[in-house]
């Protein structure tokens, strides 16, 4: 590895601009002839509208502003980027495939790698059974393609295990909404949020994860709204916070509680509402007790003060929101820290109106469409329930299957891969997805992947995950096909085709469609020609659930700023706001649930004394494998950091050590005093030596199964060297990525990556 | 006088780099991004605020001044623009004339390179780029009417004091309302220049 060499000495105001370091020839500059397709981004649920440059020769240039109803022409810096991996020359454009491990990837053609599927699958189903071999999705498909990951995994293989990596991300707050409301949708359009007096974000790092929402939050203010952040770290929307509640990660079930205690003790509650719209309240009620300010003060790491103030600006706001992300929802609590949080919003009769409600802020960018569509492992599409009998008599139908041919409930995304460690399933196919970096206690994720007698995965970047499987499949980016995508809001927009896909990568409904034909079980079932005609079924499989996009056209969401499932009719206008005058379950009121706060999974000591939390930056979007190539992303934020408080005795740079009961590894020290003295924070997005998730725990929600990703123990220490971030894997000919991260030498300068006003 | 101007606000800046991105992506220096972003409270929170030129007004611009082959134009509108490409020399006079620290020199180049408002795009009536994406309009581009309206405690600084060096400019900082110190010497007179304008 050859060093950078020292900067040399200029004088202030030379050269100091961001340029593209490594590969501005992929630029292509104003073009004549180009045309400009209106579509949205790839990235977070927010689900920005964009347009994309398309030159004269079809190919994505550049992007545009587009001024949608989400946006109003806003975008992050993973947005504004986003079009420079359609041409990247790290894209997939060959089938990949080995016979053995330890070989490498070489080419193939499509029928050599379709029939190596299909020989596979019959193998190990006809030798371990159907549930031997499992389908792993993602939520960063349109929602077309999440409907016929689990009709594909049902029907064409015949198997339970399906699962999709919104189990890594909001599965916590779905369930929580299932069990308080009976539906699992946001309440409200954000524009709500601008006739709100209070807003309470919790575990939400807005200004970083999901820049654009901000908009929202800041509109409420300007017009004259409280914000209340609930955060370890004071992240750049919680450092102009009205109130900032510094927590100890792990007690967020504690503080809601808390500040429910004020609320009821100091008669703010909506007694009508509760009488009214709900059921349950009494057993909150009764368990309040326990939570005075004092003892949430104790359990929480705050001044008591904190509590009663929140609870005083809660329960007197007329009308108060409240919105949560990872933070509460990455723990072994996460259900139920989701419903401490609407506990409070009901108690207080927060729902019905603008400037009213609740809602989850999803992480992935069809998080929501991703998850209601039937590849989740306990679901069909509409959201129903896959153990319900009505709602697999109506999926049999629309799939002109039998009740015996449906599989039944399966695993978790997590326990799947631990089922693969004990040799119960043998055979996988994963699609966008990257476990390896993005999954709990990766050693133990390596043992599972190295269990499997077979791992194809699809992708169009050779993830860390691609790198090493048996199969790599070239599938699509989001601009080189169309279909559907639901935002955090519970509107579904359109994805518009910008170009073709390059080389002989294909649609990624292509290739599931191509291997049910070719296994042959129900392959008629599979003749789909277009993301169109899949689009069609799934109006049909949905009508009727909750999740009912049966009156939605292509051209219907083209033509307004999106549609709000409900949709029943296609003369429907879509639901924007729900729990008007009713809530979902069958007698139409909301549950209360009765939550008790516990301790995470791992409680500190003396041997490890901190708590580590993980989370993302602005410049990288999940397990990285998107943004880790893009030049100005890496220049932003070229490597993670372990953040701490100065307290702690480190100086800004220093290699320090983590280490948990299961990894250790070295980063920069990145100290400030905006995060808990007992706290420890690294950004996930990193793979091999440097990943985040070699150190953290993998316990899991019982009811959601969600891994705690948001806190386990840890212990700090001085490190000789630090860890160096390895390139993204590449495929066979094209050269490594430039090392940007490894050639860093400068120390970490904020969380949100490196200024470039230096020189 | 232009009727819309870039008003900057560090108080809503989230230090997400939109701005730099975006800059990258102006036809007319694509690939390079203009802006300086900085992160402003190192150590003690994310505070953040990016720098791009201001197209001072009066003196007007202080690097058209001192460049010695007249390279810098500045139009009738008052945008101050990159140094042409055809004359600049490289001399870097314009680097340390400018108060706000804003061109810089591309020593392969031999060239200045500094925003010019997005020229290309705002004479069209299209917002630059950096206002147009900028998640939380710490960067916002439009009339002080239209800022206004948004955010009615908005309070625009447009001159600053170098020592003995008073600076009118065409973009403004935005102060909290009833702070007219707030940014270290520099005061408001933009109501007086709207009025002067109208």
């Amino acid at each position: 590895m050859t060093r950078r060499p020292l900067l040399p000495v200029l004088a202030p105001g030379v050269a100091s601009f961001r340029k593209d370091a490594s590969r501005s020839g992929h630029f292509v500059s104003g073009s004549r002839g180009e045309t400009r397709v209106a579509t949205h981004c790839c990235y977070c649920g927010v689900q920005c509208g964009m347009y994309l440059r398309v030159s004269s020769d079809g190919k994505v240039f550049g992007v545009e502003p587009r001024d949608h109803d989400i946006n109003k022409l806003k975008l992050c810096p993973k947005g504004v980027t986003a079009y420079q991996q359609v041409n990247h020359a790290d894209r997939l454009t060959k089938p990949l495939m080995r016979d053995r491990r330890d070989e490498p990837l070489r080419e193939v053609g499509w029928d050599t790698a379709l029939d190596r599927v299909v020989s596979e699958i019959r193998r190990i189903q006809q030798t371990y059974g159907r549930d031997a071999f499992a389908v792993y999705s993602g939520s960063s498909l349109a929602t077309e393609k999440c409907y016929l990951m689990g009709k594909f995994a049902r029907v064409a293989l015949g198997t339970r295990h399906i699962d999709y990596n919104g189990r890594l991300c909001m599965v916590s707050a779905a369930a929580a909404n299932k069990k308080a409301f009976g539906v699992d949708r946001a309440a409200n359009p954000w524009s709500d949020m601008l006739e709100s007096d209070v807003i309470m974000l919790l575990g939400a790092n807005v200004g970083e994860c999901f820049p654009v929402a901000t908009q929202y939050f800041w509109g409420a203010r300007d017009r004259g709204a409280k914000l209340i952040t609930v955060d370890p770290r004071e992240t750049p929307i919680a450092r102009t916070a009205d109130i900032h509640v510094p927590l100890r990660p792990g007690t967020d079930a504690a503080f809601c509680n808390g500040v429910l205690h004020v609320v009821e003790r100091e008669g703010l509650l909506n007694e009508e509402f509760i009488a009214s719209r709900t059921t349950g309240w009494e057993q909150v009620r009764t368990g309040l007790s326990e939570y005075t300010p004092e003892r949430v003060g104790q359990i929480c790491g705050l001044d008591p003060g904190l509590i009663e103030k929140v609870g005083l600006t809660w329960g007197r706001a007329a009308k108060a929101m409240a919105f949560h992300a990872r933070g509460i929802e990455h723990h072994i609590q996460g259900v139920d820290n989701c419903l401490s949080v609407i506990n409070l919003c009901l108690a207080t009769g927060q729902f019905g109106a603008a400037g009213m409600g609740y809602g989850t802020i999803t992480g992935q960018g069809n998080g929501q469409g991703g998850r209601e569509h039937g590849q989740k492992s306990d679901q069909l599409p509409g959201q129903r329930m896959i153990e319900d009998p009505e709602a697999r008599a109506h999926i049999c139908r629309v799939w002109g299957i039998t009740d015996d041919e449906l599989p039944r409930a399966g695993t978790s995304a997590v326990e799947m891969v631990h089922q693969a460690e004990a040799g119960e399933i043998k055979g996988w196919i994963g699609i966008c997805n990257n476990p390896m970096v993005s999954m709990p206690d990766s050693a133990r994720i390596n043992r599972g992947y190295d269990a499997l007698e077979f791992h194809c995965q699809i992708d169009f970047f050779l993830s860390e995950t691609c790198a090493r499987a048996d199969l790599v499949l070239p599938g699509t980016s989001w601009a080189e096909d169309e279909g559907v995508s639901t935002n955090a809001e519970g509107r579904v927009v359109k994805y518009n085709k910008a170009s073709e896909p390059p080389g002989d990568a294909r649609p990624d409904w292509w290739i599931i469609c191509e291997i049910a034909r070719r296994l042959g079980r129900h392959a008629d079932k599979f003749a789909f020609s277009s993301p169109r005609e899949l689009f069609e079924e799934l109006r049909v499989a949905s009508a009727g659930g909750q999740a009912d996009y049966s009156g939605m056209t292509y051209e219907r969401i083209e033509e307004t700023g999106g549609i709000f499932w409900p949709c029943p009719a296609e003369d429907h206008p879509g639901t924007p706001r729900l729990f008007g005058e009713r809530f979902h379950h069958p007698d139409g009121r909301a549950r209360f649930h009765a939550v008790e706060w516990r301790p995470p999974a791992e409680e500190v000591d003396r041997k490890y004394p901190l708590r580590l939390t993980t989370g993302r930056t602005v410049a990288h979007y999940l397990s990285g494998n998107q943004t880790r190539r893009i030049d100005s992303l890496v220049q932003q934020t070229p490597r993670p950091w372990v953040e701490v408080h100065p307290s702690l005795g480190f100086a800004n740079g220093d290699p320090v050590t983590v280490t948990t009961r299961r990894g250790s590894a070295t980063y920069p020290a990145l100290v400030v005093s905006s995060i808990r003295e007992d706290t420890v924070f690294i950004p996930y997005h990193w793979a091999g030596r440097v990943a985040a998730n070699l150190m953290t725990v993998d316990a899991l929600d019982p009811t959601s199964r969600i891994p705690e990703f948001k806190v386990c123990a840890c212990r700090l220490e001085p490190g000789s060297k630090i860890d160096e971030p390895p390139a993204p894997p590449v495929p066979p000919g094209v050269a490594e990525y430039p090392r940007v991260g490894g050639l860093d030498r400068e120390e970490p300068s904020a969380p949100q990556g490196r200024g470039t006003g230096r020189g | 006088m232009r009727s819309k101007n870039l008003f900057i606000d560090p108080g809503r800046c989230i230090g997400c780099q939109a701005c730099v991105a975006a800059c990258r992506e102006c036809d007319s220096h694509k690939g390079r991004s203009m802006i300086h972003l900085d992160y402003v409270d190192m150590g003690s929170s994310t505070a953040a605020m990016p720098t791009v030129c201001m197209h001072c007004s009066d003196p007007v611009a202080p690097c058209a001044q001192v460049c010695p082959v007249d390279a810098i134009p500045v139009g009738s509108d008052g945008v101050v623009g990159t140094a042409s490409a055809e004359l600049c020399i490289g001399c870097g006079n314009c680097v340390h004339a400018c108060p706000f620290g804003v061109p810089k020199l591309d020593v392969a180049e031999m060239l200045q390179y500094k925003c010019d408002l997005c020229y290309d795009r705002s004479s069209q009536g299209l917002l630059p780029m950096c206002a147009s994406v900028c998640p939380t309009d710490a960067l916002f581009y439009g009339t002080y009417d239209e800022l206004l309206q948004k955010r009615p405690s908005a309070q625009a600084v447009d001159v600053f004091e170098f020592g003995e060096q008073m600076i009118a400019t065409g973009n403004a900082v935005v102060a909290p309302a009833g702070r007219n110190d707030a940014i270290p010497g520099g005061y408001s007179v933009w109501s007086e220049l709207a009025q002067d304008d109208s």
